[in-house]
């Protein structure tokens, strides 16, 4: 108990220490945001104004960043009219973004390999419908999908610049208001970064695009290897960041799954360094959107008329040194939910941050696995749908479908729940008895999830419930 | 005036027999029809005696219980195993009874096709002992009806209950779940197909020319019937010989000119007792035997060779459940492909496939029952549209026995989910040119993970490097056949490791 609470006054002071250090300060309506939230805002169906939108501003050029970003990962999809698969459905799209625009969102990341290749295209044409002073674009170097396949030094540059070209024409834009050096830290580590910016002399290639004006802001994305993460920091007095992006939420903050790195600590390193941090994953691909029954009922008690996905955002937000939080919305409503969570933020108290640390504890206990769906995995070459099976699993712990033996309450059930879904959501030929364990999917995933491993878990958990001989 | 009232008040008495036979073959033919739609395995656990009762099926098990109580029941009630139990036969009566509804008075006497249905018995009682399965399956009446089922109206049943799994599911419950519609033998299908067509013609024309022309059960049971203790008598001091029972009669087995009815056809559907405006015709013990003059000539009715009838048009086109097609995120799963199997597969409990040869009428019973997508008929002439083993969409998984459970003919008998984990109806064949490890360099092992007797295990494929891919090997003296690893081996079109099936099943 005691330790709780001195835990809890070190991360207040950490905030503290946050916003003395990086000097990055709320701005536009600093006092309305500290303001207490009018009724009417706080109601699931008002409409939120731009104006009461949450703003950060970048301590390098001065510009006022929408505390919502949207992620452009997730963009809706639908049939493709003429042939066969799915295509971006871009209507949709052109809503979302014109809804976000005129609510205040100014800040729009993608990538190459985004949405099966196709999201630079369609965030351009959605974009590019808006004069281009009113928003921010973010997008990536992913070569790590070029350096996977083998490229090296002279090669790989070429393809990589060819990358960055492409970015601009799918954008229809010349500038990239921020740019980051995509996904650091996978794969083998230093090496391979190694590999991707240094050996091929890319980094000094985007620097100079930075000094041309093509490139506002250049940072990076990491995940996984700590010491990629240091080492690019230690880069910091020569390279001068202009931001990075991590991934951080309340699980995360504290209890990093696989590889990945406690957030608190590359939070620190950034706000100790005065770097803005562009937050990723705030909601944990939707995990933490909805929780357990009881974790559930312990955050609507607080906040009966907001949704559990608030927590996470509000926990993500109320750091003073993060610019913006990237959320991955496919619908409207979640893009309403989260514009009523951030216009304006209602930063989190010690009590309700000391009440997501216990849910995080409490979640980490939970045999699920720490999957974002964000498909980095996909396609398995053997068909099986990697993030569908793991979404299922983690819904049926949610919802306390996994009995533990046939002796459980609810037995009979939690085992139809849990194998009709499993039919319903994944079909049979895509399922975990497929996954034959050749590993080509594990070194991509970001949450460095031991894939197969997990598959055949899930399997052998799937073959006692049938064969009830657990 | 005083005629009908007669007739209204006589007739009332009478009704109740034809009343309560409707009310009988309606629930059985229910039961029957359900037992074979029913994919949960609920059903049997409710009717599954339905089939048991079955004479044909009962004969090949030597289900001496029933057959007794079969010629017993012949024996005091007439055939009314044709009105009420056996599925085809009342199935019949619906087509005839729509017949009737769209015109009275439409059959006539014909005299007895001895010569026909003696030959028929004959050759069913030649098939059976010689084992010609393919003519017994096709005369067998009980298993035409379950083709018609499993092939017709399954589909549409299943079809229906995707729609309720889907609206189930748009509102979270797990109450019904979608099942795979696949065509399991398109000959199977047509020979249904046909049956159901020429049947459905035949009864609506002429009422029961199946039952008492070609079915060998019918055959048999007339012989019996003849000495029926009850049976439909003619009063001739009532009779006007106006001939509306005979012009009635779906078996076409009375004689109204010469006060006659031929028991070995009469089906004891009491229809002729409420027909006879006389209130001549009443179910019971005749007064005395008369011995049965030779039968007049009937030039009159003469009647189509239901074996001419034109072939009917079949439609070959089943929906096959198609796996959702994406691109992009998920990479392509090719169908597998059967593979030549020298020895055919049976499931655990047929013994041998010579019991199951000898045993089975080809039903359908338990290729409708397969949870797992394995059974389906054969297109073999020798065992022809009888259950066999493929492992392409499925596996015979360990806990289910549902196919054992639901036999009635002794093809596959009853066994545990533990015999069955002991018993070995094929073995394993490994096929090097396949092998993912092999022909894409990862590695698998996917067959020796879900094997359920530890039958395969992985080995180096470089011998003695113990670092080299692993390829699996299959211990014959274990492997219990099941197909798992067939199954779940991801090579496609043909799998890496494949299941020859054991004359013999053995146990391990």
């Amino acid at each position: 108990m005691t330790k709780k609470n001195i835990d809890r006054r070190d991360f207040l002071k950490r905030l503290g220490l946050g916003t003395a250090v990086t000097g990055i300060t709320l701005a536009g309506c600093k006092s309305e945001a500290e303001k207490v939230v009018s009724a009417q805002s706080s109601l699931p169906s008002s409409e939120v104004s731009a104006e009461d939108m949450t703003y950060r501003v970048n301590p390098k050029t001065g510009e006022k960043v929408s505390l919502l970003g949207y992620g452009c990962m997730r963009w809706p999809m639908m049939k493709n009219p003429e042939g066969d698969g799915e295509i971006v459905d871009q209507d949709a799209v052109n809503d979302l973004v014109d809804y976000a625009i005129a609510h205040g969102v100014n800040y729009f990341d993608t990538a190459p390999p985004y949405v099966r290749g196709l999201s630079e295209e369609a965030t351009g044409i959605a974009l590019s419908r808006h004069p281009r002073d009113s928003y921010f674009l973010a997008t990536k170097m992913s070569n790590h999908h070029l350096a996977r396949t083998g490229l090296k030094g002279r090669e790989l540059f070429d393809a990589s610049v060819a990358m960055y070209r492409n970015s601009f024409e799918k954008l229809r834009t010349d500038y990239f208001d921020y740019y980051l050096l995509h996904n650091i830290g996978g794969e083998t580590g230093l090496p391979f970064l190694m590999q991707r910016f240094f050996d091929s002399g890319l980094l000094d290639f985007l620097l100079e695009e930075r000094e041309a004006g093509r490139i506002r802001n250049l940072g990076f994305s990491y995940h996984g290897d700590v010491k990629v993460f240091d080492y690019m920091l230690s880069l910091h007095d020569e390279v001068h960041w202009d931001f990075v992006q991590i991934q951080l939420n309340y699980v995360d903050y504290r209890h990093a799954s696989g590889m990945n790195f406690n957030a608190e600590y590359l939070y620190d390193e950034l706000a100790k360094r005065g770097i803005p941090a562009v937050i990723m994953e705030p909601l944990l691909g939707g995990r933490l959107a909805s929780l357990s029954d009881h974790l559930n009922s312990r955050l609507k008690q607080r906040e009966p008329e907001n949704s559990i996905a608030s927590w996470a955002f509000r926990f993500a937000g109320s750091f003073p040194g993060v610019l913006t939080v990237l959320s991955g919305m496919t619908y409207i409503e979640h893009l309403q939910d989260n514009l009523r969570t951030y216009a304006p933020l209602k930063p989190l108290n010690d009590s309700e941050l000391a009440l997501l640390e216990d849910t995080a504890v409490e979640m980490i206990s939970y045999p699920s696995v720490p999957c974002t769906a964000c498909e980095y995995c996909m396609p398995c070459p053997y068909g099986i749908n990697i993030p569908a099976i793991f979404s299922h699993y983690n819904k049926c712990v949610n919802e306390g479908n996994i009995p533990s033996s046939s002796q459980s309450e609810g037995y009979r059930e939690a085992r139809r729940a849990f194998l009709v879904g499993y039919d319903r959501s994944v079909p049979k030929l895509r399922q975990a008895s497929h996954c034959i364990g050749c590993n080509q999917c594990a070194p991509h995933c970001p949450q460095s999830i031991r894939i197969p491993d997990e598959l055949h878990r899930i399997d052998e958990y799937v073959e006692k419930l049938k064969q009830e001989t657990l | 005036m005083d005629k009908i009232k007669k007739t209204v008040k006589k007739s009332r008495p009478f009704n109740i027999l034809k009343a309560i036979r409707r009310v009988l073959a309606v629930s059985s033919i229910l039961m029957v029809t359900l037992l074979f739609l029913d994919f949960t395995g609920l059903a049997s656990r409710w009717f599954g005696w339905m089939v048991r009762i079955q004479f044909l099926p009962a004969v090949l098990a030597l289900n001496v219980g029933v057959i007794i109580a079969l010629v017993a029941l012949t024996l005091i009630f007439g055939r009314i195993y044709c009105s009420v139990i056996c599925p085809l036969g009342i199935m019949q009566d619906i087509f005839a009874w729509f017949g009737l509804r769209q015109k009275k008075n439409r059959y006539s006497y014909s005299p007895a096709k001895n010569i026909l249905r003696y030959t028929f018995l004959a050759l069913m009682v030649v098939a059976v002992i010689a084992g010609i399965s393919v003519i017994v399956t096709l005369l067998a009446p009980y298993s035409a009806y379950g083709r018609i089922v499993q092939s017709i109206l399954s589909p549409v049943w299943q079809w229906g209950n995707n729609l309720l799994a889907h609206w189930a599911e748009t509102r979270g419950s797990y109450m019904f779940y979608s099942v795979d519609i696949w065509l399991r033998s398109g000959l199977t299908l047509c020979v249904a197909v046909v049956t159901l067509a020429v049947l459905a013609f035949l009864s609506w024309r002429n009422g029961r020319t199946y039952c008492n022309t070609v079915c060998p059960v019918g055959t048999v049971l007339g012989f019996l019937a003849r000495f029926s203790f009850l049976k439909p008598v003619i009063d001739t001091s009532k009779c006007n010989s106006c001939g509306l029972c005979a012009r009635n009669c779906k078996a076409a087995c009375i004689d109204n000119k010469n006060h006659k009815i031929d028991y070995s056809r009469c089906v004891a559907c009491m229809d002729c007792i409420s027909n006879c405006h006389q209130g001549a015709i009443s179910y019971g013990r005749p007064q005395k035997v008369s011995r049965p003059e030779s039968e007049t000539e009937n030039a009159g009715a003469s009647r189509r060779q239901f074996l001419s009838v034109a072939a009917v048009a079949v439609t070959t086109a089943v929906a096959k459940a198609q796996e959702k097609t994406v691109d992009g995120g998920l990479a392509v799963i090719e169908d597998k492909v059967r593979p030549q199997r020298k020895t055919r597969i049976v499931p655990p409990g047929a013994q041998s496939l010579k019991n199951m040869s000898d045993h089975c009428t080809a039903c359908q019973l338990c290729v409708v029952s397969c949870p797992n997508e394995v059974l389906r008929p054969s297109g073999d002439i020798m065992t022809f549209m009888q259950p066999e083993s493929s492992y392409e969409r499925g596996y015979c998984r360990p806990e289910c026995t549902r196919c054992s459970d639901v036999c009635p003919s002794g093809a596959i008998l009853p066994i545990t989910v533990a015999e069955k984990s002991s018993i070995q109806i094929g073995h394993a064949v490994w096929i090097k040119d396949n092998c993912i490890p092999l022909t894409d360099g990862v590695p698998c092992g996917n067959c020796a993970r879900h094997c359920p007797v530890g039958a395969i295990t992985m080995i180096p494929s470089v011998p003695g490097d113990e670092n080299s891919l692993k390829i699996p090997m299959v211990d014959t003296e274990r492997c219990i056949g099941c197909g798992a690893c067939e199954n779940l081996c991801p090579a496609r079109p043909f799998s890496a490791i494949y299941v020859e099936g054991n004359q013999r099943h053995r146990i391990v």
